[in-house]
């Protein structure tokens, strides 16, 4: 995936290294090798990589990571948007 | 226990290829529950899955010729991705199929192997907390699954590393049409008309082909070439696309047009593509959505104002 870089400086991940016990699952479960685990605690060492998809935050027993999670999809936000002008949807989403 | 076959046969092929184009999806499930590889016995490995043809069709052909068990979870045909992004391959889901199932009469162990790609609906600890069996994930394709069986169950960086291939991308392609497929008949069709009132019939085809043209620049031509289009944003990457295919357009068949309409065929052909593009982005897995939200607030109205300007460069061409 090192190929494939999306926008920078945009994702909602959040890590609160306090709380975060060391455990690993982060690492384990992101297909994208956002963390690492340094001093029995996760770091973030390459952010712009996340793809918000939540796999970190759902499987975090600790609760130490948030993120916005969510598939990134033009069309279904395009009804999200029109949903809130309460405009007709377009058709199908993803 | 339904025991399952391991070898693909074609019709599995032109399964997978109808699903792929959308075509009676419903038919393409597999029953939940839990199925048997070869004969496992009480200690062997208890692979979960989805009841998407696809994913569960992979996992059995992957793991022919050896002894496991696979409980299926019901995600009304949508495949492991898609499904734990939607919920529905969850741990509520998991949890219900394991009591389903048996699961613990028919195994000693207590240790389930996941996708990879199934972690964001799956909370492995709550998983534990109220089942008791823990939740490995395995690796994210299942073509995989032998070499981490054979290694002593160990997750290699390769395995945990996601991919997105030309073969990939050019699997979805397909995807991306049928889900264009509406618009852009109604579109071609009435590009054909106006052309051919207008004009005549050849008009009417050239504009026809332009625009279809321009609907392949976002859906085919940007993902295949996806790593080498310039840029990060897929709006952009799109406008590239159908900018070239604007400029190929104009050497075939826009010799006479004049300045103003070229250049506003140009423009539009470069918003149509990069639209298409942008709804690439629902089909990758490395675009995150808050990149693709701001991209759209960029994009869409620079789509609309491009369009805008082409009306006008078309009026203009027109009437003046
Ligand atoms: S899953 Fe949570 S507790 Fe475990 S290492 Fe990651 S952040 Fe820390
Ligand atoms: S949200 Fe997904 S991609 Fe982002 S860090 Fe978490 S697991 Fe990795």
């Amino acid at each position: 995936m090192k190929d494939f870089r999306y926008l920078k400086n945009v994702v909602t991940l959040r890590l609160d290294g306090k709380i975060c016990i060391g455990c690993g699952r982060c690492m384990e479960v992101c297909p994208h090798g956002v963390f690492t685990i340094e001093n029995r605690k996760a770091r973030i060492t390459d952010l712009d990589a996340c793809m918000e998809c939540g796999a970190c935050s759902k499987n975090c027993a600790v609760a130490a990571i948030t993120v916005a999670a969510g598939v990134g999809c033009a069309l279904g936000m395009i009804n999200e948007w029109l949903q809130g002008l309460n405009l007709p949807r377009t058709g199908r989403g993803c | 226990m339904p025991l399952l076959s391991t070898q693909l046969g074609c019709r599995d092929r032109l399964g997978a290829w109808k699903a792929r184009w959308g075509i009676g999806r419903m038919s393409y499930l597999t029953p939940p529950g839990l199925y048997a590889i070869g004969s496992p016995g009480s200690d062997d490995p208890v692979i979960v899955t989805a009841n998407y043809k696809m994913s569960y069709d992979i996992v059995r052909s992957a793991l022919h010729g050896r002894n496991v068990w696979i409980l299926v979870l019901e995600t009304f045909g949508i495949n492991v991705w898609c499904a734990a992004g939607k919920g529905t391959f969850g741990t509520d889901e998991l949890i219900h199929r394991i009591d389903a199932a048996h699961l613990t009469q028919a195994v000693n162990h207590r240790t389930l192997l996941l996708p990879i790609l199934a972690a964001p609906g799956i909370a492995a600890h709550e998983v534990t907390r109220r089942t008791g069996f823990r939740v490995h994930f395995a690796t994210i394709q299942a073509t995989d699954l032998p070499e981490f069986l054979d290694n002593g169950m160990v997750t290699t960086a390769a395995m945990r590393e996601l991919t997105f291939t030309f073969r990939e991308r050019l699997v979805l392609v397909p995807v991306e049409i049928v889900l264009a497929l509406k618009p852009t008949i109604f579109i071609t069709a009435l590009l054909f008309l106006v052309g051919t009132a207008f004009n005549e019939a050849a008009a009417g085809f050239t504009a026809a082909a332009a625009f279809l043209g321009a609907v392949a620049a976002g859906t085919i031509a940007t993902p295949l070439l996806l790593p080498w289009l310039p840029g990060s944003s897929f709006a952009v990457k799109g406008a590239t696309c159908g900018m070239g295919w604007g400029l190929v357009w104009l050497a075939l068949a826009g010799g006479d047009i004049g300045v103003p309409a070229g250049a506003g065929t140009l423009l539009a052909l470069t918003a149509v593509s990069s639209f298409y593009a942008l709804n690439f982005t629902g089909s990758t897995p490395f675009t995150s959505r808050s990149g693709v939200k701001k991209e759209m607030r960029i994009a869409l109205p620079a789509m609309i104002a491009t369009l805008v300007g082409a009306t006008l460069l078309w009026l203009w061409a027109a009437f003046l």
